[in-house]
């Protein structure tokens, strides 16, 4: 393998940088948004599945939580990616590490439109 | 008056000792040697001629003389002997190579500076008399112009401990932002791109160990908030 010459730049790092912050606004305002709502519906929400059922019924409810869904999944993208690339020297290591994760978030991600839709 | 000062100081000669060992010392200091390293160049007239020590201007300036003291890392010439714990535990700044007792090999550590490139790069034609800065740009430099590249906050970085061949360290991203800032260089462009990589600026994980032993008072983290700031004014 070609050694890669020092203080190379990989072009980018600066997208995954912004992608986690605005993610981690997005979660944020999800909690707040999902903390009022539930505050508000307090007394329509049972701890019945059924109510619970008839609450996500509504397209709104069901794309700000799908939207969460998504900004956690790219949010533990990126971290997880980051504490692999601070503790994972070996590049095989990396490569099978990182397939692994990304399959586990994607089954995640086809598995929350499953639940949600 | 003298008073004794106990010491427990990492000691390492790669060509006699199979692994690195910890000697103590006690060393009889005056009233006018309040600083660390008097202590420490007392130790070698005095005790041990064989502790090796880096040091040179003993004021601050020059950054030589940084170790770590107590668990933190510092400039022995600028910390008083009288706010230390004893016995004083010295130690080479970690995650360095150790050439030989408190000495350690800087070269990661100036590599990461060089590659930043320190220097105002302005290749337009010179001017008859020196390219002039305003008193307002002048002050966009304060608190980034003073580092002494002593190593300290580096060598205190979590990230550049792991990582030390490829992110650039606090030290060195402070001087980035210090050639960004300052109005005379033309290659904004071309800095940004350089830094622009999961490793070399985005390995700073805002840990804040630069801002906590910094000998200087600088802020390392601030610079590197600045510069994602200005790459993110230049993508969006």
């Amino acid at each position: 393998m070609v050694k890669l010459r020092k203080g190379l730049s990989a072009g980018h790092g600066f997208n995954a940088w912004l992608q986690q912050r605005v993610t981690a606004v997005v979660m944020l305002l999800s909690i707040i948004l999902f903390v009022g709502l539930f505050a508000l519906a307090g007394k329509v929400i049972n701890s019945d599945i059924t109510s619970w059922q008839q609450y996500f019924s509504y397209t709104i409810v069901r794309v700000v939580a799908q939207i969460t869904v998504l900004a956690v999944i790219l949010h533990a993208w990126i971290g997880v990616r980051d504490i692999v690339m601070d503790y994972v020297k070996c590049m095989y290591g990396r490569v099978i590490l990182y397939t692994l994760i990304i399959l586990w978030l994607l089954g995640s991600t086809i598995y929350s439109f499953y639940v949600l839709w | 008056m003298t008073k004794k000062v106990k010491f427990s100081i990492y000691r390492y000669n790669p060509e006699k000792d199979a692994k690195p060992y910890f000697q103590d010392y006690e060393v009889e200091v005056g009233d006018h040697d309040k600083k660390l390293l008097n202590a420490l160049v007392k130790i070698k007239d005095d005790n041990d001629e064989s502790l090796s020590f880096r040091r040179s201007c003993r004021e601050g300036v020059c950054g030589s003389d940084a170790m770590n003291i107590n668990g933190r890392n510092g400039l022995a010439c600028l910390t008083d002997i009288a706010d230390l714990k004893q016995p004083i535990t010295l130690a080479p700044i970690p995650g360095l190579p150790v050439i030989r007792d408190l000495i350690v090999d800087m070269t990661q550590f100036f590599h990461q500076y060089h590659s930043i490139k320190p220097y105002v790069i302005d290749d337009r034609p010179m001017p008859e008399h020196e390219r002039l800065q305003s008193p307002e740009e002048r002050k966009e430099l304060d608190g980034v112009i003073e580092c002494i590249l002593c190593a300290c906050c580096s060598t205190a970085c979590p990230s550049f401990w792991w990582n030390p061949d490829k992110f650039l360290g606090p030290a060195a991203l402070l001087h980035a932002y210090r050639f960004l800032a300052d109005s005379r260089d033309q290659a904004t462009n071309e800095r940004l791109d350089n830094l622009n990589d999961p490793y070399r600026l985005f390995r700073c994980h805002t840990i804040m160990n630069c801002v906590d032993v910094c000998p200087k008072h600088l802020n390392p983290t601030r610079a590197i908030s600045r510069i994602k700031e200005t790459m993110l004014a230049r993508n969006v």
